[in-house]
């Protein structure tokens, strides 16, 4: 993951990053390593899910009732061809894991993105031009951070699918949740973004670009943003796995993917309907594999704020 | 001071009517508010007046004052699904997430408060590690998944605790109905408040940590040591005093987002509350609930904000210097 985030800077890059300082602290750091290794497992996983997954559990023709409800492959009347169980309609819980999995991914990493995006275009926009633009973008935050995020997601879905009546929940649960993820997580980049372009903004190079007569959007996009994306890469870990939380709570909710396109959060309402009458596998799996996912993520979003600050330790 | 309380109170009149702005939009436009109350077979005529008296024909600025002069009343009409005046169907319910709302925000203060001061004075025991890995935990486990745990645990297994509903309640007055006088009540009480306040709880446990390992760097706690004061009287006469303000200010804002959040932990244990209420009408869009909630919840918002802040240039001197300017 780590990886990624650098600056490529041609060949030497990799051999670079092997001598920083982050890639030190990196291997000093078990718990980061273990981490690590669990969510790139998982993301491996997910993308690969397709070719790993020994059933298409929705594929209709695949699945048969008759193998409903098969307890793990390690418990008394469990099936060795089902490792981790059936659901209530004979899918198999490994496989139906690992499309969730990749469903959880795909909207929480696009609704980090997407709220990267927008939070970083409005920070960079009020911190470089500061004034009215920056009083009335900071406003607007200001307001939306005294709501919690899942509040705004719940009401961008209500509003989204109340305007779009003709359009079927199975199209459109996707883009919504982005949308809802994106919209209720920019403010936090909005406003680191903002205060480190105020920084930037006072010292000679953007000066010197100004000087040259490069346009705003210019010095903004290829000069000042390099120099203000550390922080924001810190808090897109952490976000990444808020919005992992936020779409499988939404799901929960029954507002997020329906339970034909089911991710890690619908697995869960569903397999929460069985806990009373002892089917434990149909919840525990999916929890379990969303709990590890999430403390991962904030184990490296920890890790990566001290490796960056020293100072905040 | 008082300049600063009027500026304060004024901007907190703007957001409420920003928040209540983007409840009427959703209210006005996002569906017809008529065709929700009429058949398809109604006449057309019959259409345009009922159109005509709900006012709907009038220039927007004038509905939109009218909607806020209503919304001042607690006034936001009759709901789609319930077919019953939306501020009534609020009244019910709000009780029982007022009451599950404080309960967790007790807990999570006395319990965090707790953990929080015990793992900064022995910082390298067993117990505090282990209270940090249960912080982590906390914060990285989503509600929902802790109250789908906690039932497991206690309800299906153990059999100890009720997983649904409120138990029995006692009405006291007109509307307010409490769980806190029975047995029954009070036990269904257990787990859904643990589920929400958890998440507080964590936090409220690393803030008092953090905070009291910096006071507990300062001059004059060397100074109370050097005099010879009892660990006592310094770790919690002074030291834990001197961390009390920024926690209540946390605590405060918190309890906020308790409130937003026992949506999820009332769907989890079938609390009948307002989240549950919000939550259907999010399902089913009935806007008219969706609206007033949505205007409620930024008032509960607003109020706690306001009183935080204001409370906050009470205890603190030198904050009320920098309010004059």
């Amino acid at each position: 993951m780590t990886e990624t985030s650098k600056p490529a800077a041609g060949k030497g890059a990799v051999a670079r990053f092997l001598e920083s300082d982050i890639y030190a602290s990196f291997r000093s750091s078990p718990l980061a390593m273990a981490a690590a290794v669990i969510v790139l497992a998982m993301f491996v996983g997910a993308v690969l899910a397709t070719l790993i997954a020994p059933y298409d559990p929705f594929d209709p023709a695949k699945v048969f009732l008759s193998d409903a409800s098969l307890p793990p492959r390690w418990q008394d009347g469990g099936d060795p061809r089902f490792f981790l169980g059936t659901d209530d309609q004979g899918r198999d819980m490994f496989s139906a894991i690992l499309y969730g999995l990749q469903v959880s991914l795909m909207v929480g990493g696009l609704g980090v993105a997407l709220a990267a995006l927008i939070g970083i275009t409005l920070g960079l926009v009020a911190g470089y031009v500061g004034g009215r633009t920056d009083a009335l973008i900071m406003r607007v935050a200001d307001v939306q951070l005294t709501f919690p995020a899942i509040l705004i997601a719940l009401l961008i879905d209500g509003v989204v699918h109340s305007v779009f009546k003709g359009i079927s929940r199975e199209t459109s649960a996707i883009p919504v949740l982005v949308v809802s993820i994106g919209l209720s997580f920019w403010v936090q980049y909005a406003r680191t973004v903002r205060s480190s372009t105020f920084v930037e903004k006072g010292k000679d190079y953007v000066s010197a670009a100004r000087l040259v007569g490069l346009p705003a959007p210019v010095i903004m996009w290829r000069h000042v943003l390099p120099n203000v994306l550390g922080p924001v890469l810190i808090i897109l870990t952490i976000n990444l796995g808020l919005a992992v939380i936020t779409e499988a709570t939404l799901s929960f909710l029954g507002v997020g993917l329906p339970p034909t396109e089911p991710s890690l959060g619908t697995l869960i309402a569903i397999g929460n309907q069985y806990l009373f009458s002892g089917e434990w596998w149909i919840v525990a799996f999916p929890g379990a594999t969303l709990a590890i996912l999430v403390l991962s993520v904030n184990l490296l979003g920890d890790w990566l704020r001290d490796a960056l600050n020293p100072k905040l330790r | 001071m008082l300049a600063f309380i009027i500026r304060r109170m004024m901007q907190s009149a703007g957001v409420l009517l920003a928040v209540t702005l983007i409840a009427f939009v959703m209210f006005r436009f996002v569906g017809d508010p008529v065709n929700q109350m009429v058949g398809i077979d109604t006449p057309q005529a019959e259409v345009a007046k009922i159109r005509e008296s709900l006012g709907l024909n009038d220039p927007v600025i004038v509905q939109y004052g009218r909607f806020v002069w209503k919304a001042l009343h607690f006034e936001f009409g009759i709901s789609y699904q319930f077919r019953q005046p939306v501020t009534k169907l609020l009244a019910e319910r709000m009780p029982a997430t007022l009451e599950l709302a404080f309960t967790a925000a007790g807990f999570a203060l006395v319990v965090g408060i707790l953990m929080g001061v015990y793992s900064a004075l022995r910082r390298d025991s067993v117990v505090a590690k282990v209270f940090e890995a249960v912080s982590l935990v906390g914060v990285s486990l989503p509600t929902f998944l802790i109250g789908i745990l906690l039932i497991y645990l206690f309800a299906v297994i153990l059999g100890w605790l009720p997983s649904n509903g409120r138990g029995q309640v006692v009405r006291i007055g007109s509307w307010w109905t409490t769980g806190f006088l029975t047995s029954s009540g009070l036990r269904s009480l257990i787990l859904p408040a643990i589920t929400l306040g958890l998440f507080q709880m964590t936090l409220i446990m690393r803030l008092v940590r953090a905070e009291m390992l910096e006071v507990l760097r300062t001059d004059y706690i060397k100074f109370a040591r050097a005099r010879g004061l009892t660990a006592r009287a310094i770790n919690f006469g002074h030291a834990l005093k001197n961390t009390l303000i920024p926690v209540i200010t946390i605590a405060g804002l918190q309890l906020g987002s308790i409130i937003a959040f026992a949506i999820i932990t009332e769907t989890v244990f079938n609390w009948p509350g307002m989240g549950i209420l919000f939550l259907q009408a999010v399902q089913n869009v009935d806007i008219p609930i969706m609206a007033a909630y949505l205007v409620m919840i930024g008032l509960i918002f607003v109020v706690i904000n306001l009183v935080v802040d204001l409370l906050y240039g009470l205890v603190d001197p030198r904050l009320r210097m920098t309010m004059r300017r």
